[in-house]
């Protein structure tokens, strides 16, 4: 479902804290596509969605809607990238990963090509239920060998990120917050790099490990806790693949607890990253995994499911305080 | 309901879809918006296909002589959830509840949460080959029970259902009863302008179907082609293709720019009842 209006990137919290820019994904996609002549782009159906309309009305000629069928989306992607064009196809994550995932494992990864896939309605920021909301998409293409995964946090994360991607010769998959999308990270000091994390704040009792938009409520969460004396560093990991391992471990190091967030599954996803890093490097931290159970979550609205399972910043807040307490 | 005759005293067809579409504009109304020019153009097949095709008993949904109504296109849920309400499946009094949290209404359809619905149908293009699956296994079960399914335009975009389509004429499912609703929109555009349906027709004739293509507001002609559909002799799966206008019956909504997802201002709503019913012919 297409549900314009209903559905929100992000909590109102986020809007109404501070400023946000309309479609940054679309608006990056225009600026480079004026630099880069290589660059088309691709839908299935859903380029009123999914952020690209900016680009479809700047380049019309350069711009495929090739329908309603993701399978096809991918592959002509594939084609178009072998014949020597960067094609940034959208659609929504779960039509992305679940039907067109042997298109992005073959005709994309194995064969290395520089496919862009952007990745709309992320995890939990659509009430239509199981059929929309791609809450295991990280996990799915974590598996494929040699794709890069990012999950950005905001505006500034997904402007930077579009154009880095742009700049990397190889198949991405990128969520995408649509829309009007909150400013969160300073653009002036904040820089995307693919497989870099970034310390956000600094802070000796408690580790935040943050992806995606639940990292601005990791800040948030860290805020509160400050207040009363509480240390909480956070730590936003944008790309999940490839994983910037040490960051994590150095972070680790200096705290007595870690607490990752993500909107996503808590298995597969940034939670398993961590954990994984952890245990390999011989490190024993209490972890606490805040993101979504292993389940299909209802239909709802946003808010009252972000609520209900925990992706806000008090859930968080109250995990810092349960873990220094 | 069965197949045999109407009673008498029983309402029209046409009164059949004018209450189809005033539940559905009912639960437009309680999210302020939807994909209400879907429900009021599909009415008249929904009134057809459930007050004159279909065979089902409303106080036990799950009996097993029931005809199977698949909805591919699970957004147009508001839609099935209206010919539900009126088949007396669904109760009238949860039309308020429409896509509120924890409703067994949610705005896109699924299997588990709502009496009637055989399937989830939001993620498109799954209708078609579930319905050869269905269908499969109702030959096996020697059932005489038929299997609809309701997908849209924009939907054929999907391989699946040509791949549902291909498998289904092989097997000369002759209980399977296709219905698609052209009204020429999907979420990006015209489906002439986005996926191009040119010869729908006669892309399922190549696969080995009986199809009908007819105005998907004409209850008359809807009522031909569905008594065609069942009663054709020929080994073959059927499908009867519905060009509709988005929006049918709600003249000023018509006349409004095509758009698949229709923004209705709080004051027009009452202006909508109204000229809905001003369209009532029964
Ligand atoms: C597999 C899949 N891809 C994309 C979507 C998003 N989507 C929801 S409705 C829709 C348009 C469907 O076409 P159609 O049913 O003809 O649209 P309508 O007539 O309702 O405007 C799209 C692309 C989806 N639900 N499932
Ligand atoms: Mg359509």
């Amino acid at each position: 479902m297409s549900e314009p209006g209903r559905t929100l990137a992000m909590g109102e919290a986020e809007r109404v804290a501070g400023h946000s820019v309309d479609a940054p994904f679309g608006r990056a996609l225009v600026e480079l596509g004026h630099a880069r002549p290589d660059i088309v782009g691709l839908t299935a159906d859903l380029g009123k969605y999914t952020d690209i309309h900016p680009f479809r009305d700047a380049f019309p000629e350069r711009f495929f809607n090739v329908g309603m069928a993701e399978q096809n989306l991918v592959a002509v992607s594939a084609g178009l990238a072998r014949a020597g064009k960067t094609p940034f196809c959208t659609t929504y994550g779960v039509f992305a990963t679940r039907r067109a995932y042997d298109y992005i494992a073959i005709a994309c990864a194995h064969s290395r090509v520089n496919v862009k896939i952007i990745a709309g309605l992320p995890g939990l920021t659509t009430g239509y239920g199981g059929t929309h909301q791609a809450i295991e998409d990280l996990a799915l293409m974590r598996m494929v060998p040699g794709l890069v995964v990012i999950d950005p946090c905001d505006a500034t994360d997904i402007m930077q990120a579009t154009h880095a991607i742009a700049a990397y010769d190889g198949p991405v998959y990128m969520r995408l917050l649509r829309a009007s999308v909150p400013v969160i990270l300073d653009a002036a000091q904040y820089r995307f790099a693919i497989g870099e994390a970034r310390r956000l704040r600094q802070g000796g009792d408690v580790a935040l490990i943050g992806t995606g938009f639940m990292t601005g409520r990791a800040l948030q969460a860290a805020e509160a806790v400050g207040r009363d004396g509480i240390a909480a560093a956070v730590l936003h990991v944008p790309t999940l693949k490839p994983f910037d391992a040490d960051a994590v471990a150095e972070l680790a190091s200096q705290v007595r607890c870690v607490i990752t967030v993500e909107n996503h599954v808590v298995t597969g996803g940034l939670a398993s990253l961590v954990a994984e890093t952890l245990f390999e490097r011989g490190m024993t931290r209490p972890l606490v995994r805040i993101g979504l159970p292993d389940r299909f979550i209802e239909c709802g609205s946003v808010g009252f499911l972000q609520e209900k399972y925990g992706l806000t910043a008090e859930r968080i807040e109250q995990a810092i305080r349960a873990a220094c307490g | 309901m069965s197949a045999s005759p109407p009673l008498a005293n029983a309402p029209s067809l046409a009164e059949r879809a004018y209450r189809i579409r005033r539940h559905a504009l009912r639960m437009g109304e309680v999210q302020g918006q939807g994909y209400i020019a879907q429900a009021l153009g599909i009415a008249d097949v929904l009134a057809v296909a459930y007050f004159h095709a279909m065979r089902y008993r409303p106080d036990d949904p799950e009996w097993e002589g029931r005809d199977r109504f698949l909805l591919s296109i699970g957004h147009y849920a508001i839609a099935l959830y209206a010919a539900l309400i009126e088949a007396g499946i669904i109760p009238d009094d949860e039309i308020d509840s429409y896509g509120a949290d924890g409703s067994r209404l949610p705005m896109s359809g699924m299997a588990s949460y709502t009496p009637g619905m055989e399937v989830s149908g939001g993620s498109l293009g799954h209708g078609v080959a579930l319905a050869v699956g269905f269908a499969l296994a109702m030959k096996r079960k020697k059932s005489d029970a038929f299997v609809y399914c309701l997908f849209s335009d924009g939907e054929c975009g999907e391989g699946s259902i040509w791949e549902g389509a291909s498998g289904a004429g092989h097997y000369k499912l002759d209980n399977l009863i296709g219905i698609v609703d052209v009204n020429n929109q999907q979420a990006d555009g015209p489906s002439s302008e986005v996926t191009g349906l040119e010869n729908l027709a006669d892309r399922f004739t190549a696969f080995g179907w009986h199809a009908q293509r007819v105005n998907g507001n004409d209850i008359e002609a809807l009522v031909a082609a569905f008594d065609t559909a069942r009663a054709l002799t020929e080994p073959k799966p059927r499908v009867i293709i519905c060009d509709t206008k988005m929006a049918k019956g709600v003249p000023f909504l018509e006349e409004r720019e095509r758009n698949h997802f229709l923004r209705v201002e709080p004051d027009e709503w009452q202006k909508a009842f109204v000229a809905l019913e001003a369209g009532r012919t029964a």
